[in-house]
């Protein structure tokens, strides 16, 4: 290996190299454009995968949301259209019963009047836990979430959605400790939160009240308004989705097989739709990137090869004056990873510059379509060691075709 | 230096096969100045190509320096031609993007010696033959008779025990002939061995053995006439 750092071997690659200068940029500009292709897409990718991930970003993906509607069989006679309710019992038995549960989460939901001094709103109002949080995060502005205190003490505290700040209290106003009106009811505000791009309440904004204040003021009893499940990892919330929906239907008296009993959302369904695509649309972006990046090898392959079917002449000197085939073939295969080397180190700078543009011009603000479109370094090492890996390979090629042809043919060459 | 018995070599042509060399026997010492002549087709070439170890022969024996040449690889044999060998070719053959004092200095760098030392090596051959002010000039800005006088400081350089010179002068006129013969006189004076190939009469007479190659056999061989003068 220690021709590798022989100032004489990058000479001699120099010179040839220099020699033809047209040919050497065709050659760099091939494989720069596979490297470049790769390292844009996937950046491409990436920005979409992080865009999606910033949508969804905030749910829990393994959850499902569960409800109880009306029976559509009769059962253990009970006539079919019997109205349903979630109890807080059921929550223990879920608890109790299903495997692989991380939270069950109950919650409330109406609509209320709100109102701060002269400034009112229709908005929607939740009854949740402290683990509802946790569920599905929320990105606290000012002061907290709802506390297990706030749930045992039944307490009058909210806390607002921006949109809400928005439009009841004035601009720069600190809406913690102040008081608004839900209901006739006096709420002290403890918590903003800015919600991230998919609202869950529509687009009138959220207030959440802890679940055990709700219950009281609107009467339901142990009821529950419907409720967020989700799984543990490994776990699939398909699976746990099903099992729920069976527990219930037992503990509620419903025919086993009656489906319209209990309503239900499963996120991780539909999120792994979308997940699915992506992965699809990573997987074309792979395809695509190295497909281009062995045609570009290829051209290298070939370009060289042409090359050394000019140069037999002078590979036939060179024999003559003493050098052994090996050389001549360490040559033509340094000469090859050397191209493809600075065509992928090209390559790879020019992807990156161009990320940075689309960052700067798509990847902004909350319309963005790309978000922080990146390509791992590691992504990037492999793709560098492939190029130099596929450029000494295609270089054995010119370098056989070299070799192969004896001295006194080569010199006879005119 | 040079022994060579019952030499046959034959090329395919098509089905058939040319049969160029028909058991040549020669023998050349250290120190001689030898030219082959033959017409073309006489199969001069050939047997420069085999003595220069670019071709294998058929059957038949060569001893290059004591040393029996069969079944050489190509690694050996270009271990053997930079050791032993030095070409002087019609075509000059000088590398067109090198400047004269890299083409001199490239035998020298396949020998494995380093730069700065291959450069000064390099430099003393292209002063040996008078080309010292040209050594930055690449082989398209010398004449013709510079470019062979290049190529012969090249072959001298790695220092060989023979010199090869396929048809030197083919390419020159007159003048720049004769300067290179009196440059390959020179360089045998100083005890190389010099092998000339040629079908010029008077080329042939200004070396000390004439060897006449015909149809592949050789129909004479015998000292010049002028070195009993001299």
């Amino acid at each position: 290996m220690k021709f590798l750092f022989d100032s004489d071997t990058w000479q001699e690659i120099y010179s040839s190299i220099r020699k033809n200068k047209i040919r050497t940029a065709i050659t760099i500009i091939g494989v720069m454009w596979g490297i470049f292709l790769l390292v844009v897409l996937l950046g491409a990718a990436k920005g979409v995968e992080n865009n999606f991930n910033k949508i969804f970003g905030d749910f829990a993906t393994n959850s499902v949301f569960v409800w109880a509607q009306q029976t559509s069989k009769p059962f253990k006679g009970f006539q079919e259209g019997k109205s349903l309710t979630l109890k807080m019992s059921d929550l223990e038995s879920i608890k109790k019963e299903i495997k692989g549960l991380e939270f069950v989460v109950p919650r409330h939901q109406t609509q209320a009047l709100t109102v701060n001094k002269f400034k009112t709103g229709m908005f929607g109002v939740f009854g949740d836990y402290p683990e509802f949080d946790k569920v599905q995060k929320r990105n606290l502005v000012y002061g907290r979430f709802i506390n297990d205190n706030d749930i045992k003490e039944k307490k009058k505290i909210c806390v607002i959605e921006d949109e809400i700040y928005k439009q009841l209290f004035d601009k720069d106003e600190n809406p913690i400790g102040q008081y608004i009106k839900i209901n006739d009811i006096n709420y002290n505000v403890v918590g903003m939160y800015k919600e991230g791009q998919v609202g869950s309440g529509g687009p009138q904004g959220n207030i959440h009240i802890p679940f055990t204040t709700f219950q009281q003021v609107y009467n339901r009893g142990d009821s529950v308004g419907w409720m967020m499940i989700t799984g543990q990892p490994g776990f699939d919330i398909t699976q746990i989705e099903a099992d729920v929906k069976l527990l219930l239907k037992t503990l509620h008296k419903v025919h086993p097989e009656d489906e319209r009993a209990f309503g239900s959302f499963n996120l991780g369904k539909e999120i792994a739709k979308v997940t699915g695509f992506l992965t699809g649309m990573q997987f074309l972006t792979w395809f695509v990137g190295i497909s281009t990046l062995i045609a570009g090898v290829f051209a290298i392959g070939n370009i060289l090869l042409i090359t050394v079917k000019e140069r037999t002449k002078e590979i036939g000197i060179r024999r003559a004056l003493g050098a052994k085939p090996w050389e001549i073939k360490r040559h033509i295969i340094l000469e090859s990873v050397f191209l493809t080397s600075i065509a992928g180190a090209l390559g790879i700078i020019f992807g990156g510059l161009v990320l940075m543009l689309i960052d700067a011009t798509m990847g902004q603000g909350d319309e963005a379509a790309l978000t922080n479109p990146t390509v791992d370094i590691p992504v990037i090492i492999i793709a560098a060691i492939t190029l130099v890996v596929l450029g000494s390979l295609i270089g054995l090629i010119p370098a056989h075709t070299a070799v192969s042809i004896r001295p006194i043919e080569a010199l006879r060459e005119e | 230096m040079i022994s060579i018995r019952n030499l046959h070599k034959s090329y395919p042509m098509g089905k058939d096969s040319l049969h160029v060399l028909k058991g040549l026997n020669l023998e050349i010492k250290e120190g001689e100045f030898v030219s082959i002549m033959g017409s073309s087709g006489s199969g001069k070439s050939t047997l420069l190509n085999i003595v220069g170890l670019l071709d294998e022969h058929d059957s038949g024996e060569y001893y290059l320096n004591n040393q029996l040449i069969e079944k050489l690889d190509e690694k050996k044999a270009a271990i053997l031609r930079n050791k032993f060998l030095g070409f002087v070719f019609q075509s000059f053959n000088l590398i067109n993007y090198k400047n004269a004092l890299e083409n001199v200095a490239l035998p020298l760098y396949y020998k494995g010696i380093g730069r700065k030392e291959r450069n000064a090596i390099a430099l003393e051959y292209l002063e040996k033959v008078g080309l010292k002010d040209r050594a930055n000039h690449l082989p398209n800005e010398l004449s013709g008779g510079e470019k062979q006088r290049v190529a012969v400081a090249r072959a001298l350089v790695t220092n060989p025990k023979v010199i090869l010179a396929d048809e030197p002068t083919g390419a020159l006129d007159s003048v720049n002939s004769q300067a290179v013969m009196e440059l390959l006189k020179e360089i045998n004076r100083s005890g190389m061995t010099v092998f000339v190939i040629t079908h010029e009469e008077d080329i042939a007479a200004e070396t000390d053995r004439i060897v006449r190659l015909k149809d592949g056999v050789i129909i004479s061989d015998e000292k010049t006439i002028k070195k009993a003068i001299v």
